[in-house]
């Protein structure tokens, strides 16, 4: 691992400035991707920006009902906190499907947005990559490629997002609070995550020195039934093959709301909107989830060797959006 | 020089004494306890966060010392599994349920085992939900541990022996 210099910053401004007057900076938030990366080689940082005691780690209500999550907040502790669990279970469902105890408690909120994709070729410094080093070439298009993109990749990468939790905030129309040397800004989480196209280096739309300060979840979304459900290899900490969070709102026995994000298909959370219009105004029957998960994924451009995951992530969205239509149709019985 | 932008003076509580050093900032916890301060209960494994073996507890919460540059833990709290028991007299009663069960055969992941136990245990009084725990009605109670939580709880513990069912078994021992 190359040195590096390290900064221990004590507000947000002061972390902002130090990664401008460092060249070749990096944010630390919990650590458990980009010291992972240090030792693979891939990050290379001259120095450290820690960001881990910045005043960003309340969850705290918002006066129009939302919820604001601070970017240092604890994937554990967002997972275990009550409100969170009791308004937006969703995003508590999709936190704890990921990674392991260990590093749910070290992972922060902001960091397992940043977190890189897991592509054994982005890994390794010996195979080409275009995101790692763009103009090498893509390792995994003809290559072992069975986790990888069904939609929206590019000739330059196939790469998938891993987290678990962007997919429910995704869903979920969460926002992401950033803030950087032009000031704070919000972007949908739905749209924070880009697809690769000629630049898979960029995996997000954070501008350079800009330093995810927190999540907001909208009151909207409050105490809806939602649910996240992921398909893995083994029953636990494993990264997805596909998963899904569904949101849902029933109005006068037909959908008057569906937000519905796949996981695990595309370099970001796939916000489902064609499922969404077709979801909207209709009667909640399994034919009408089957049609728009269909719908949806009939844009799957699968590869030599992951044409399961289309069946695959169908199947889960229908059964959440099942399980939600039941869950709604008891609360309105009881 | 390099040297001087490249280490730092860091303080550490280390089973209840305070240690202060040096360090290369690239020092990871793990290092740091193995080779600073002789403390090899914690294992190297995958040292990539992925197989639980050098688990211990930084303020109280069990987290993977491969993973954390010691630079940033500056007057954390760190717990081993040799500091488990506090005065060390009497072992803890994970390590005695482990000895009891037999759980484990070569033993290299044990201490991970064991740290990350003690973790699940004040995690689920907490009232930490984990991914198999019933979502409807969160209380904040304690989460009670039946084999599928335990089990689910310690994923992040890899055994390559396979003593997965004594571990479990000595867990429910321990549980209150």
């Amino acid at each position: 691992m190359k040195e590096f210099a390290y900064v221990r910053a004590g507000s947000v401004e002061e972390a902002t400035s130090a990664y401008a007057s460092h060249a070749g900076a990096r944010y630390l938030g919990g650590g458990t991707n980009l010291v992972d990366l240090m030792k693979l080689g891939v990050e290379r940082p001259a120095a450290l920006i820690d960001v881990t005691r910045l005043p960003l780690d309340a969850v705290e209500e918002l006066p129009d009902g939302g919820l604001r999550i601070g970017a240092m907040v604890r994937n554990s502790d967002l997972a275990a906190h009550l409100l969170v669990r009791d308004r937006y279970p969703a995003l508590s469902q999709a936190v704890l499907a990921g990674a392991s105890g260990q590093l749910r408690n070290a992972a922060t909120t902001g960091g397992n947005l940043l977190q890189r994709t897991r592509c054994p070729y982005f890994q390794d410094l010996s195979k080409p990559c275009n995101k790692r080093e763009p103009g090498s070439g893509c390792g995994a298009r003809d290559g072992v490629h069975r986790d990888h993109a069904v939609l929206g990749h590019s000739a330059h990468c196939i790469a998938t997002h891993p987290s678990d939790m962007a997919v429910a905030l995704a869903a979920l129309d969460g926002r992401v609070e950033l803030y950087g040397p032009e000031g704070a800004r919000r972007v949908a989480a739905a749209d924070f995550h880009r697809l690769p196209g000629d630049r898979p280096d960029q995996d997000t739309e954070i501008r350079p020195g800009e330093l995810v300060t927190g999540v907001v979840l909208p009151a909207a979304a409050a105490g809806l039934p939602s649910a996240y459900r992921k398909a893995r290899d083994r029953a636990s900490y494993a990264f997805a093959l596909a998963s899904v969070a569904v949101v849902l709102r029933l109005e006068d026995g037909v959908i008057g709301h569906a937000g519905l994000a796949f996981g695990a298909l595309a370099h970001r959370p796939w916000r489902a909107r064609r499922a969404e219009a077709a979801l909207r105004g209709a009667a909640p029957t399994r034919a009408a989830f089957e049609h728009a998960a269909d719908l949806e994924l009939s844009a799957a451009q699968p590869l030599r060797d992951n044409a399961y995951k289309v069946p695959l992530a169908r199947n889960l969205a229908v059964d959440v959006l099942s399980r939600l239509t039941d869950t709604a149709l008891a609360r309105r019985a009881s | 020089m390099g040297n001087h932008e490249h280490h730092s003076e860091t303080t550490l509580r280390v089973n209840g004494k305070p240690h202060t050093l040096t360090v290369d900032h690239r020092r990871v916890l793990l290092d740091l306890l193995r080779e600073d301060l002789a403390l090899t209960g914690a294992k190297r494994g995958c040292d990539h966060g992925q197989c639980g073996a050098c688990t211990v507890l930084v303020d109280g919460r069990r987290v993977n010392s491969c993973l954390l540059f010691a630079v940033a833990l500056d007057g954390r709290e760190v717990t081993t599994v040799e500091g488990l028991s506090g005065d060390g007299e009497e072992p803890h009663p994970l390590q005695r349920a482990f000895l009891e069960r037999d759980a484990f055969q070569c033993g290299y992941c044990t201490p991970g085992q064991i740290c990350s136990a003690a973790g699940v245990l004040a995690e689920a009084a907490a009232g930490h939900p984990s991914y198999v725990t019933d979502p409807a009605a969160p209380s904040g109670e304690p989460v009670p541990l039946d084999r599928e939580e335990i089990r689910e709880r310690l994923s992040g513990n890899l055994c390559r022996c396979g003593a997965y069912p004594r571990i479990t078994e000595a867990v429910e021992d321990v549980i209150p």
